[in-house]
Parts: C-alpha cells; structure tokens; sequence
C-alpha cells in the first residue's frame, strides 16, 4: 500500500514518469486499458483516447490545460456493460463528478474501474488552446509554471474558460489515485496519492516507491479555492442580476437558434433522445400561424425558452458546472454562467451536490412522505 | 384591469380531483369559468414541461390537483408530483414569476366544495395579479 509516490524530472520529465507508471499499469496487469488524453498526430490536438496497446502510450498528455469535450460520457460509454476488463480512467474533477452521476442514472459503472484524478488548475476553450499551443511548444509546462511563479493564467488577450475560474472543484474527490499539481513545482515533478485503498494497491502493484506527502499543497488548495470562490460569487450574482425576470432570460437567450450544442456537450444530460428532437416539436404548419396570430408574430426558431426551461428542470440538480455548454455555444451565449446560476438554487433545495457520492439518489430519483408540505398548500 | 379574466390551466387526476370537478358540477355548486380541465390519470404523470409550456401559450396560472398523501391511487404518484412541483417553482421563482402562478393542490374525490372553492379563490389571487407577464412582455 503507497500513499504517496513521486514523479521526479527536469523540463516536463515528470510526464514521462506519468506515462511510465501508465505503461506498468498495463505490463503488470494491474489494468487491462487506459483511457487517457493524449497528444494525436493531426492538428497536434489533444484527446481522450482508450490504450489498449501499452507501447502506443507515448503521446499521454493529461496536464495540458484544455479539454476537448466532457469524457463523462465515454467513461459511460466504456463501462456501461460488464467486459470484464480493467480499465484506468485518467480524467478531471468536472469528468469524474458528471460520471459519478451518470453512474447512478444507470448510464455506467463503477466496478472493475481505477479512477485517477488530475488536480485541474482549468482548461483554455479549444481553439484558444490550439493556438497557444501551436505558438509554444512547451506552452503546458509555461503554463503550470506562470501559476507557480503567481503570474495567472492570461495569455495573448485570452484566459481560462469563465467555468473553471470559478470551479470550487480543483480537486477529484472521487479519485483513486491523484495526479498533485497544486502547489508543485512542474520542474522539480509531481506527486500521486493513493487516495482510495484500490488507489493505494494500483500504485503498489505497480512497484512504485513510497514518498512523502507534498508540502505546500494543502496552503496552495487554500488560496486557489479563495480566488475561485471569489469569482464564482461575482459572477453568478452578475447572471443572476441580469435575469431577475422573464425578460431578461430572453435577452441572455436572445440569439438562440435552437443548435441544442449545449445539450449534447452537457456530461448530465442523461435522456437517451431528447423531447426536443422528437416528433413532438414537428408542429404542422398551421400550428404556426395560430401561434403567430394571438400575438401578431412569432420568432422563429420556436420553443426557444421552452427548451431552456425544460432543460433547467431536468439537469440543474446535477449540473457540475463544468462549462462545455458555454464553450459549445455558437452564440456566445454564457450557457454555464446561466445554468449554474439556476443550478445553485435547484441543489440547495435538494441540500445535493452532484458526483459527491455515489450512493447519494439524484434528487428526481425518489420522494419522501414528509417533504416540501408547503408546496401541496395551494399557491 | 377589472375586466382581466385570467385563464387558468388545471391538471387533475382521475381518480381524486377530477372526481371532486365532477361531484362539484353533479351538485350543482357554481364556480368561476376560467379554468381549463385537463384530465390525467396521475398528478405525478404531469410531466413539468406541460406545466412550463402552458404558462409560455399564455396560461395566466396553472393548477395540479391530486389525491392527498396516502390515497394515491397509484400509492406515490403525487409525491412524485410534489418534488418536481418544487424545484420547478423554485427555477421560475428564480425568473421572478410569481409563484401564485402554480398551485398544486390535493382535492379528494368526495371534496367538490373544496374544488369550486380553491377556483374562486385562484381566480381571485389571479386577479389581483393581473395577466401573466409571458403574455404582456415576452416575445418568445
């Protein structure tokens, strides 16, 4: 059993020693597959990618700050029916926690599963990424560094996407092993903890030495979820602000087109077809000119706020605030800043957190007799 | 707005407050018109984007009426009912629309009084309200 092991190495070394402790993973048998980001040949872009071949794990590449798309649903996807294959899932607090969930919705499962968990100091939207890192070659090690040095994440007129600036999650509680790169020193390397008892065994198994715990992590932890926390309450109170009524939703929502990017990139929108795409909403012609008639007009797409709403009730408990909708959006319409917004009221209500625990019901899943009387009074 | 007749979307079970409707109407007991029933099997088959849509065609409220705890004819279906009822008045609350908008009420089969009684008073309420801002501001 290893609580702590050390990743040692100059210049981005300690991802070979990342890559190389995945490589023992696989070679002792300890798990059968990997699913990992890795760095792919065209456009140099960054993936999750599922390993089954240990030799083809060179490209790994976990710390690069962008994330291409939520891996909750490929880790749904991958463990959904019994294989009877290990599997190592390498992937952020915002993919671990919408999995958990996913998880509970029947979507996926737990067994057989090494999760480990980056500490996640946040993701630059994709294109930004791509051109940042096709301008540096070692942009993620100058990235992990300018956050050491305390000189922030802006770069060349942009930042981190707005979610993870106010991410309260940095940290992958659901992990089995942790990937420490809060408070590290990128140059000096990187810490794993075994966090959970399977995390511990991996890490033995894979004959990896004992360390010591890292100093300065939890102080660091500290002040990053000072800065986030501070953030997050600007700017949820600037949604909210903008939205105290009806019409101010629409003038958020005002240049919809109804694309539903925001549902599909959503890790938490469980239904497996969506009402929006059904026949349900192939209304018949005349349907819209009855529609335009009682006010004089109608905009068109239709159902704009309709979706929204519906939308909101149906995830807002379990939304993880993990900003893909935002970065989907055509728009530019601040999708996450609105749903969290909405998000924060429907989990208090519930007193949930979403990917906290497993064993905890989504609150849609059950009822209880003696709840929310003061709902059934009348108004 | 003293001749605002606000219309009221109901959503009743058929087993408990459309029954109430029924024994309200047999015994002859008057009630404001403006309320449109619309018969379900279960409070707890009122999927919340009826509700959501009838307020966005113009519903200046909307009731769910179902059997009280425990008498549900399908054992649970109205607590089912009251949890969804919850969080979508807590998201539209979030908008500022009123939540004298949305009742949900549990009107037992044999409570006709109860039925004529909770329209005149919605209707009432509604009033003073005055006609829903989805229908005066929104251009959705």
């Amino acid at each position: 059993m290893v609580d702590y092991t050390r990743m040692e190495g100059k210049d981005g070394g300690a991802l070979g020693g990342l890559r190389s402790f995945l490589t023992t993973l696989m070679e002792k048998g300890v798990v059968d597959a990997v699913m990992v980001p890795m760095r792919l040949p065209y456009k140099r872009v960054i993936m999750q990618t599922l390993v089954r071949d240990p030799a083809k794990l060179e490209g790994v590449d976990p710390m690069a700050p962008v994330v291409p798309t939520n891996s909750a649903k490929f880790a749904a996807q991958l463990t959904h029916d019994e294989t009877g294959r290990g599997l190592a899932l390498v992937m952020r607090p915002c993919e671990i926690r919408p999995f958990v969930e996913l998880v509970k919705l029947k979507q996926g499962r737990l067994e057989e599963l090494l999760i480990i968990g980056l500490d996640c100091l946040g993701r630059y939207e994709n294109a930004d990424f791509l051109a940042l890192d096709a301008a540096n070659p070692s942009f993620t090690l100058d990235f992990y560094r300018s956050i050491r040095d305390g000189k922030g994440t802006a770069r060349d007129g942009t930042d981190l996407a707005e979610a993870c600036k106010a991410c309260e999650h940095p940290v992958a509680e659901g992990a089995d092993i942790c990937i420490c790169l809060i408070g590290e020193d990128i140059d000096k390397g990187l810490t794993l903890q075994g966090v959970t008892p399977k995390g511990k065994e991996a890490l033995s198994k894979a004959g990896m030495d004992e360390a010591q715990r890292p100093d300065g992590r939890e102080q660091a932890l500290q002040a990053l979820l000072r800065e986030r926390a501070s953030f997050r309450d600007a700017w949820l109170k600037d949604m909210r602000d903008q939205t105290r009524d009806l019409e101010g939703l629409m003038d958020v929502l005002g240049n919809c087109i109804n694309c539903y990017n925001c549902r599909v990139a959503c890790p938490v929108c469980y239904c497996r077809e969506c009402v929006f795409v059904t026949d349900t909403f192939q209304h018949d012609s005349e349907q819209y000119f009855r529609w335009a008639e009682k006010r004089g007009m109608l905009k068109l797409p239709t159902d704009t706020i309709f979706y929204h709403l519906t939308r909101m009730q149906h995830m807002s408990t379990l939304c993880v605030g993990c900003g893909q909708c935002t970065s989907v959006c055509p728009s530019h319409i601040p999708v996450s800043q609105l749903f969290r917004s909405v998000a924060e009221g429907s989990q208090r209500l519930f007193h949930y957190e979403p990917g906290r625990d497993v064993k905890e019901p989504i609150p849609l899943g059950v009822f209880y007799e003696k709840e929310f009387e003061e709902v059934a009074g009348g108004k | 707005m003293a001749d605002f007749e606000p219309i009221i979307v109901a959503f009743v079970c058929n087993w408990c407050t459309f029954t109430a409707a029924d024994l309200a109407g047999t015994s002859r007991l008057s009630y404001p018109p403006n309320v449109r029933l619309i018969r379900v099997m279960c409070s707890g088959m009122v999927d919340p984007k009826y509700v959501i849509k009838a307020f966005l065609e113009g519903a200046d409220a909307v009731l769910i009426g179902g059997c009280w705890p425990g008498d549900c004819h399908y054992i649970n279906g109205n607590l089912k009912a009251r949890r969804r009822v919850a969080l979508l008045k807590e998201i539209l609350r979030r908008f500022g629309f009123e939540e004298d908008r949305l009742w949900l009420k549990w009107i037992a089969a044999s409570e006709g009084n109860l039925f004529a009684e909770t329209i005149k008073e919605m209707v009432e309420k509604v009033k003073a309200l005055g006609p829903s801002p989805v229908k005066t501001k929104l251009v959705a």
